[in-house]
């Protein structure tokens, strides 16, 4: 079922928690809500669930309003990033608890109630488990039987507040695409909440990047990544260098390096470039004179840092491990760097766009996604 | 243990002599205290616990049956005795269920809401501990009294507060309220709502959720809430005391019944009916010993995440 979302506007005391969203929704859609802790996505979620009552605007799902349904009345299936399952049910009763509670007519024999949790834990690939508790599960089974207890009431639309958010890196990675199959064999409308860029790229048809409450970005995740709309939503999603640059007569002016561009901007602009798309290019062509201060290799990665000859400033690069060029950085060798590709933006007052700081703070490095460990 | 060398360098690494044969975990100085330290901390709890429980306990039912069980069973089967345990079994039964509803009421308003002076109604939960029984038990007098502000309404209508059962479970009420309340308060917040939205989003009303998924969550709590709350219903003195006036056979509870009893020398039968009030302490420990083994698991697995 798709879903409309218009002008939904929600303070908390005295903190815009989202200032008139929009958002189409379509039906059968596996859409990502990513952005930084405080941005509003959660709250955007529990919006859609009816669970948090908004100040303004509305919510359709398909044809029917839905901005002043009671949540039990709204049928969607929520699924909690601590699982909220019910410890002194069986993982059978916790599955047929929302057609256990319909009322007299509308529901179904205990018998049916038992076939039905039984056929959702075979789809969840949890066969055999119907007779444990939930304190007898994995976190990554414990997700699952959440997800099955959500899917139970057939839900209008499928809502997760980050629901891998708790479990350790491997499953996570194992859940994301076991998911992904999921929602593809279901077809049932998808929202998810994430802080995780490599999540929500990997696992969306469309990603939501958010920021102060208010939506920076809507677009595949392609589009966003490639063609990220603000300066937000290139720093969001995923390292970036910020470079000083000017734009005259259609081609971009770096530090004496002229290179061809497209934009409709002109005069002193922003440079942001990713580490990857940085090139190391041959000393005789064209590029920014660099020296290499610092080389760490990271998994199938190296990433290295170098000081622009130009103006004293720092950037990362980041090169496969394979790539022949990788073996000429090491720390004090000049490089000769060119921009691959970069995104360009109005020079803006401040020297570089902050993310807010990370939802897990305490969290264990593995479990913070990339974000915070580059 | 200067002595002990670096082991781990070793290959493969050997348990030091000193050691003997034994595991290395019951050595290990790290995260164990020396013996006498042990054995000391064990000795002093034990002797205080002999001292402050054990000894008034046995001291009780050795009194009791002191001039022998003749004179323990006539004391017990005295009617006056009859009747003040009837009293305070009735004052338990009206005050431990209302208590209930109340500590749950509360509870479930101040852990699982965010509403304007929940600080202040929190604090008011907390006053029957904070005032003197005695100063509770006026006050109900101040109110119902034949003086008091509604005592004449009450007198008019041929209704006795004062005096009487009215009072005394009211009085029972107001002692005991805090205890279920506060034994549920930090379980109910500590567990948070995930549970009760995850059974609102899955279509269950406002008191579905309460009965399958919030009520089993704090079963355990509300237990132990229920028992203490009747221990201290049992065992009400100085509140009672003020409304109660002390009528034989009519408005005494237990615990004024001994006092009575004390007051006028009769110390065997006086520590008789404190054998029973223990005794039926007693039946309480032994009833939550019993419901804890049984559900053992249950609890466990209620406490695990």
């Amino acid at each position: 079922m798709d879903i409309t979302i218009k002008n939904v506007r929600k303070t908390f005391a005295d903190f815009p928690a989202l200032t008139g969203v929009d958002l189409h929704i379509e039906s059968g859609e596996l859409i990502a809500l990513l952005g930084p802790s405080g941005s509003g996505k959660t709250t955007l979620l529990r919006a859609l669930a009816g669970l948090e009552p908004i100040d303004g605007g509305s919510i359709h799902f398909g044809s029917t309003d839905a901005t002043n349904l009671s949540v039990q009345a709204r049928k969607v299936g929520f699924v909690f990033q601590h699982y909220a399952l019910f410890k002194h049910m069986t993982v059978a009763d916790n599955i047929a608890f929302g057609l256990s509670v319909r009322d007299g007519k509308t529901r179904p024999t205990s018998a049916e109630q038992k076939q039905r949790a039984l056929e959702l834990l075979d789809l969840v690939q949890l066969k055999g488990l119907e007779k444990r508790y939930p304190a007898q599960l994995s976190g990554g089974q414990k997700q699952r039987v959440a997800l099955a207890r959500a899917l139970a009431i057939e839900p209008r639309v499928l809502l997760l507040d980050e629901p891998f958010g708790a479990l350790d890196a491997k499953v996570r990675k194992d859940l994301r695409r076991w998911l992904r199959e999921l929602h593809d064999k279901t077809g049932v409308t998808t929202v998810f909440v994430t802080h995780d860029q490599e999540e929500a790229l990997e696992l969306a048809d469309r990603v939501v990047v958010m920021s102060r409450g208010r939506i920076e970005q809507v677009g595949t995740t392609a589009e966003v990544y490639e063609k990220p709309a603000t300066p937000f939503v290139f720093d969001f999603l995923g390292s970036v260098n910020l470079l000083a640059g000017e734009v005259q007569g259609g081609k971009l002016k770096l530090n004496g390096l002229s290179l061809p561009t497209d934009t409709a901007l002109s005069g002193p602009v922003d440079v942001y470039v990713r580490p990857h798309d940085l090139r190391l290019v041959e000393p005789t062509s064209d590029g920014l004179d660099a020296q290499v201060s610092f080389v760490q290799r990271t998994g199938p990665l190296v990433k290295a840092v170098a000081k622009l000859a130009c103006d004293d400033s720092k950037v990362d690069i980041e090169l496969g491990h394979l790539d022949p060029m990788a073996l000429a950085l090491k720390p004090g060798t000049a490089v000769r760097l060119l921009p691959a590709s970069f995104g360009l933006f109005a020079r803006t007052p401040h020297v570089a766009v902050q993310t807010l700081p990370d939802v897990m703070p305490n969290a264990v490095p593995e479990q913070r996604g990339d974000r915070a460990r580059a | 243990m200067s002595t002990i060398k670096d082991q781990s360098l070793l290959d493969p690494p050997t348990i030091p002599k000193e050691f003997g044969s034994g595991p290395l975990q019951r050595r290990n100085a790290a995260i164990t205290e020396p013996t006498w330290v042990r054995w000391l901390l064990i000795a002093i709890a034990l002797g205080f616990l002999s001292l402050f429980l054990l000894l008034p306990l046995a001291a009780v039912f050795t009194e009791a049956l002191r001039d022998g069980w003749g004179t323990y069973l006539t004391a017990l089967a005295e009617p006056d005795a009859y009747s003040a345990l009837q009293l305070t079994l009735l004052a338990a039964a009206i005050a431990v269920p209302l208590n209930l509803v109340f500590g749950v009421s509360a509870a479930w308003l101040i852990a699982k809401h965010e509403f304007r002076g929940k600080q202040l109604l929190t604090s008011l939960i907390d006053l029957p501990f904070s005032v003197s029984p005695v100063v509770a038990g006026l006050v109900y007098v101040l109110i119902f009294g034949a003086q008091g502000w509604a005592g004449p309404w009450f007198a008019e209508h041929d209704i006795k507060v004062i005096f009487a059962v009215p009072g005394i479970a009211l009085a029972t009420i107001f002692v005991t309220f805090p205890f279920i309340a506060r034994e549920l308060i930090p379980l109910m917040q500590e567990q948070g709502t995930d549970d009760e939205q995850a059974a609102l989003t899955l279509g269950a009303s406002g008191f579905k959720t309460f009965w399958r998924v919030t009520l089993p969550n704090i079963k355990w709590g509300l237990l132990y809430g229920v028992l203490l709350c009747n221990a201290r219903a049992f065992g009400e003195f100085g509140a009672v005391s003020v409304v109660s006036g002390h009528i034989r056979g009519q408005t005494n509870t237990l615990p004024l019944h001994i006092e009575i009893l004390y007051n006028e020398y009769a110390f065997a039968a006086a520590f008789a009916v404190a054998s029973l009030l223990a005794g039926l302490a007693l039946l309480t420990l032994l009833l939550k010993s019993l419901l804890e083994w049984r559900y053992a698991d249950q609890l466990a697995a209620s406490r695990r995440h």
